[in-house]
């Protein structure tokens, strides 16, 4: 059932795109779970030289807007408040300290798998504490928290909100790619995003931008085949959507997923690190849904804050830097003393630079 | 947050009126339990499902899987 273990399989694919790597090319993985996979397989060692690999603005940690971040962190310091989140959130610098920090302080920080656990924290909570779940996440994440939000009305759960900060990939993609045209000659899609959103989603992105759209499971093989794609494509100058993880990718993606996104949430503009504000580029509540708003229930607002001093994450989520640029890198930012979300997801770029480097040319 | 590898429905639990509401699954002994709520379509046991964040996301038979595989077989021998 498994592709991983057949190197065999492997071997002749990568014979197969090298024989495709008719020249220099660039291709960038949207996906932060591709960054981490690409790295961990040791594929940028494995891959012909003319091909680069650059990093984009999959990781939703690392795209969460320093503002946003600081508002969690204030959240989280309000008395009668439990702070639900997914791990990595917690050791992301803010303004002033970070989740942990707060926690050490004595916030309730309580780390969470998924939405629906906070869901059940808020059941079983018997000290009349308001439940904010960290709403971050892209497609993948977004049906799964409306499903919550669905089943939270549905039983009347009072103390359960959310704290919106979730970002959807295609306007992402349309606010950088015009700075990238030029040096880019192809897109590694999504593979769980789009589950979600179908391959037909990135037609506009090919058109548009000219550029070759492959989405990739995460296997090593599967990865590679995707780059055969792409490489042909580049190479005889098409610039069409092609499907390369049929198992898990429909053309039209999950309507069932997308139905509880639509009932529960419409598109706000919102703000990503180091790009700013894309319009229609977020989500907040419909109207029927405003009693799990934790910002309204709370009165917060989200204020505009400086990223940390020195730190490129924004230039990097975009793919226009790599770790190896920023001086903090491994000698004041490492995992243990991060600066930037980047050092600190599991998916960010500079985590995964940091902890697979030994593989990188 | 994405597990990459589909894991498989060992029992279907839980009923609303209209199907299952979550599933135990496994992969490689590691068991959990999933919701089934955004599911494109109800799996059956021993069918695999793609999991993020507590949800099944995409279900797939093992002939789904199977013949993934045999794609990535026929684009090793075409050649360039
Ligand atoms: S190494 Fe640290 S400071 Fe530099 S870009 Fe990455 S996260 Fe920011």
């Amino acid at each position: 059932m498994s592709a991983s273990f057949d190197t065999g399989l492997v071997d002749s694919l990568l014979v197969n795109l090298k024989g495709l790597a008719v020249r220099p090319m660039r291709f960038m993985e949207v996906c932060g779970t591709h960054t981490v996979s690409i790295f961990r397989s040791g594929l940028r060692s494995l891959i012909p030289e003319e091909i680069k690999l650059v990093s984009g603005p999959g990781c939703p940690v690392c795209v969460t807007d320093q503002g946003e971040i600081d508002a969690f962190i204030k959240v989280s310091r309000m008395s009668g408040v439990t702070i639900a989140t997914f791990g990595d959130l917690v050791r992301v610098p803010g303004t002033s300290g970070s989740l942990a920090e707060a926690r050490a302080e004595g916030a309730d920080v309580k780390v969470v798998y998924s939405s629906m656990d906070a869901l059940d924290i808020a059941i079983r909570q018997d000290d009349n504490k308001l439940i904010v779940f960290l709403a971050v996440g892209f497609e993948t994440t977004i049906p799964g928290i409306a499903a919550t939000i669905k089943e939270a009305k549905r039983a009347s759960i009072g103390n359960f909100t959310i704290f919106p900060a979730l970002k959807l990939m295609p306007p992402a993609l349309c606010a950088i790619l015009p700075g990238h045209k030029p040096y880019l000659d192809g897109l590694i899609c999504p593979g769980h995003v789009s589950s979600i959103i179908g391959a037909g989603a990135y037609r506009p992105t090919a058109r548009d931008f000219g550029l070759p759209c492959v989405i990739a499971g995460f296997e090593p093989a599967e990865m590679i085949a995707a780059l055969i794609l792409l490489a042909r494509q580049a190479g005889e100058g098409r610039a069409e959507v092609e499907n390369a993880y049929p198992k898990a990718v429909s053309w039209d993606g999950n309507s069932r997923a997308m139905r509880f996104m639509d009932e529960v949430f419409e598109p706000s503009d919102a703000r990503w690190r180091g790009i700013g504000s894309i319009k229609d580029s977020g989500l907040t509540l419909k109207a029927g849904y405003g009693e799990f708003d934790a910002r309204v229930r709370l009165g917060v607002e989200v204020k505009p804050a400086t990223e940390p001093d020195g730190c490129l994450c924004g230039d990097i989520i975009k793919g226009m830097r790599s770790p190896q640029d920023c001086p903090f890198f491994r000698t004041r930012c490492t995992p243990v003393t991060p600066i930037g979300p980047c050092m600190v997801s599991s998916e960010g770029t500079c985590a995964a630079h940091y902890r697979y480097e030994k593989g990188f040319r | 947050m994405c597990l990459a590898i589909p894991m498989e429905i060992v029992e279907l639990k839980g009923d609303d009126g209209s199907g299952p509401t979550a599933a135990l699954v496994d992969s490689g002994g590691i068991r959990r339990e999933v919701r089934l709520d955004i599911v494109d379509r109800l799996p059956n046991v021993g069918d695999y499902v793609i999991v993020h964040a507590g949800f099944a996301i995409h279900a797939l038979t093992r002939a789904d899987a199977e013949a993934s595989l045999s794609l990535l077989r026929r684009m090793a021998r075409q050649g360039a």
